[in-house]
């Protein structure tokens, strides 16, 4: 588990990243619980795997399934809205902790 | 009829399938029951998935509620993915191209499991079959083999493309209501059972374009009309006030004695399907029953108990009295599936293992009815008759079996006896040869004889105009059984559509039969029909 660093702009936007520790990667499960807590909030959430071109929604389960993050590979989230600073770090937390089945 | 002149824009012809009034809501039901599904307007396709996705989504949720572990989360993927608004959104997109929600769909998550088994992972490759399992689910839902029960407004015009006869059955007709079919026909299982409850069925209206809020459906005119103008509703009024009239006076006649023609007695019995349907308030005037189908038994999640059979043949042989209750056994198959009973891998099912065929074959469920009959034989007058019979073996080895199953009920003390046996005439090679049987009596079964003979699906609308059951073909196997029946002094009846279609009758009488069975609905209209050819005749 390794949590890198959160940073922020102007209070509308954030990004971070984190190291996926999950067994069997970025599947079904845990794509899961990301999108749901991803929902909870409002701001506009993107997040890549490692330094692939393209970011996608962290709201759709199919896309956040067809990132195809293996194990270890590191997560990039952004997000822009009035609680993206809250909404990248409880991602990060989900991540970090291994998506554990009570929520973070 | 004179039919308005201003049928307005919203006005559309059919072909009658039964007749009847229905003025109420419109209800629209896209199912269809050979999996083909009629693509609406785009908005309509749109609301159609957005339904069948939020039925599917609670559906899953609900099992995942009750399996839990990790089967639940797995469900929860395909919950989450029915949430999507990303997954969705170029599925509507597609469908606002023109794309019938089935097949955009479909396509969108044939993609999606395409890519999941090209993938090298193991466990992505495992939820392609999670996905698939989406899939059809929502296919499902969409070709209307599995939704809600139908919660509708009492009154209610629905209107479908076709409509599987289980569909009709679980629709709840105490209200009233209508059937309006785009495609459809008058001689399919569908329509014999809105004749026999009374619903007003109209059939092949075609494309319907407009979805409105009122309908008036006159089975008689076969004319839908949605949203009526007030004018439109005050013409609907008086015609159907001129069809109760109608059917008021035709009544009255039902309380005169027997009919006749020609100086002949004829007999009019009623066809049933279940036993609730000796309430309709004609039924007390038939002369028997000459036709009680068993079917309704199967419709349950277990075949049905001695016990729970004997009851209603017990019912139903207390309600005759001393009048004569015909009672067929088991006719699944064909057009009738049953689960756990009849074959399911047939070509061609009409031509398959049913009726007699099927219940010879399955002693073990056929000895249980078997058994409630003979314990039945001993309460009233009872004839029991076998249907899709082609061989006259095939009725000796039933004649073994019921004499097996009265024997052994003897042999345990209880009261048995063996009833009138005899045989549906419904293969044309038994009404070629129906001289070989040792039967006490037969019945036409005239739809499936014009369909065997003919060669004619009765269920394909687009052969509707080949199913002529006046077909000379089909008339001379009538006139050939009717004349040996005659001859030998056995009963000869018909059961079939043909006895409640006033069209039919004069015809029918003309080749001899003396004995026609129909549905409680039709009976006065027929008792009309006869004593208006009776006076026709004597010149009155």
């Amino acid at each position: 588990m390794q949590m890198l660093d959160t940073s922020k702009a102007n209070g509308q936007s954030a990004a971070g990243s984190v190291r996926l520790e999950h067994a069997v990667g970025m599947h079904a499960r845990p794509a899961v619980k990301l999108t749901k807590l991803a929902k909870k909030f409002q701001a506009q959430i993107s997040i890549r795997a490692s330094d692939a071109a393209d970011w996608i929604n962290a709201k759709s389960v199919a896309k956040v399934m067809a990132l195809r993050a293996a194990r270890n590979s590191i997560i990039q989230i952004k997000a822009s809205g009035e609680d993206a600073e809250a909404a990248v770090a409880a991602l990060i937390a989900l991540v970090a902790a291994d998506f554990p089945d009570q929520g973070p | 009829m004179n039919m308005p002149t201003a049928l307005q824009g919203l006005a559309y012809r059919g072909r009658t399938a039964s007749i009847g009034f229905a003025h109420g809501p419109f209800v629209r039901f896209d199912a269809d029951a050979d999996g083909g599904r009629a693509a609406g307007l785009p908005a309509e396709e749109a609301a159609a998935l957005r339904r069948a996705v939020q039925l599917a989504s609670r559906q899953i949720a609900d099992l995942a509620a009750s399996v839990g572990g990790e089967a639940a989360q797995i469900l929860e993927f395909q919950v989450a993915l029915l949430e999507d608004e990303d997954f969705l959104e170029p599925i509507f997109a597609a469908i606002g191209g023109g794309d019938p929600a089935d097949a955009a769909w479909s396509s969108a998550l044939d993609r999606q499991i395409g890519d999941y088994t090209a993938a090298t992972d193991e466990y992505l490759q495992a939820r392609a079959s999670d996905l698939a399992d989406l899939r059809d689910r929502v296919r499902r839902i969409l070709l209307g083999a599995e939704s809600e029960p139908l919660r509708l407004t009492k009154g209610a015009v629905i209107c479908a493309d076709d409509l599987p006869p289980s569909r009709f059955l679980e629709i709840d007709w105490s209200g009233g209501g209508g059937l309006a079919l785009l495609r459809g026909s008058p001689t399919s299982h569908v329509a014999m059972l809105a004749r026999a409850r009374g619903i007003p069925m109209v059939v092949q209206l075609g494309a319907i374009s407009d979805a409105g809020q009122m309908a008036l459906l006159d089975g008689e005119g076969a004319i839908l009309e949605l949203d009526p103008s007030a004018e439109q509703v005050g013409l609907f009024e008086k015609r159907r006030e001129i069809h109760r009239k109608k059917r008021a006076s035709a009544r009255a006649i039902l309380r005169q004695p027997a009919a006749s023609w020609r100086g002949e007695r004829i007999k009019l019995l009623i066809n049933i399907q279940r036993v609730d349907d000796l309430e309709h308030a004609d039924a007390q005037y038939a002369d028997g029953i000459g036709l009680m189908r068993t079917e309704f038994l199967l419709g349950g999640r277990e075949l049905p108990d001695e016990e729970t059979q004997y009851r209603a043949y017990e019912t139903v042989l207390r309600w005759a009295g001393q009048r004569p209750v015909t009672i067929r056994t088991f006719d699944a198959g064909g057009d009738k599936p049953v689960p756990g009973f009849t074959p399911t891998d047939e070509a061609n099912p009409f031509l398959g293992v049913r009726g007699l065929r099927l219940c010879l074959q399955r002693p073990d469920i056929f000895m249980v009815q078997l058994r409630a009959l003979a314990r039945a034989a001993v309460r009233g007058n009872l004839k029991v008759m076998f249907p899709m019979v082609t061989a006259p073996d095939e009725l000796e080895q039933a004649r073994a079996l019921v004499a097996e199953a009265a024997r052994g009920l003897r042999a345990e003390g209880v009261a048995a006896a063996m009833p009138e046996l005899g045989i549906m005439v419904e293969v044309p090679a038994a009404a070629l040869r129906i001289a070989d049987f040792k039967a006490s009596f037969f019945s036409i079964g005239s739809n499936d004889l014009a369909q065997y003979v003919l060669a004619c699906d009765r269920s394909n609308g687009a052969l509707a105009t080949l199913v002529d059951p006046l077909h000379p073909a089909v008339l001379e196997l009538i006139a050939r059984t009717a004349e040996y029946g005659r001859r030998a002094g056995i009963a000869v009846s018909l059961c079939g559509d043909m006895a409640g279609d006033v069209r039919c009758v004069p015809a029918l009488l003309e080749r001899g039969l003396r004995e026609l069975s129909v549905n409680p609905a039709a009976l006065a209209q027929i008792k009309q029909a006869i004593d208006r050819l009776s006076s026709e005749g004597s010149g009155d």
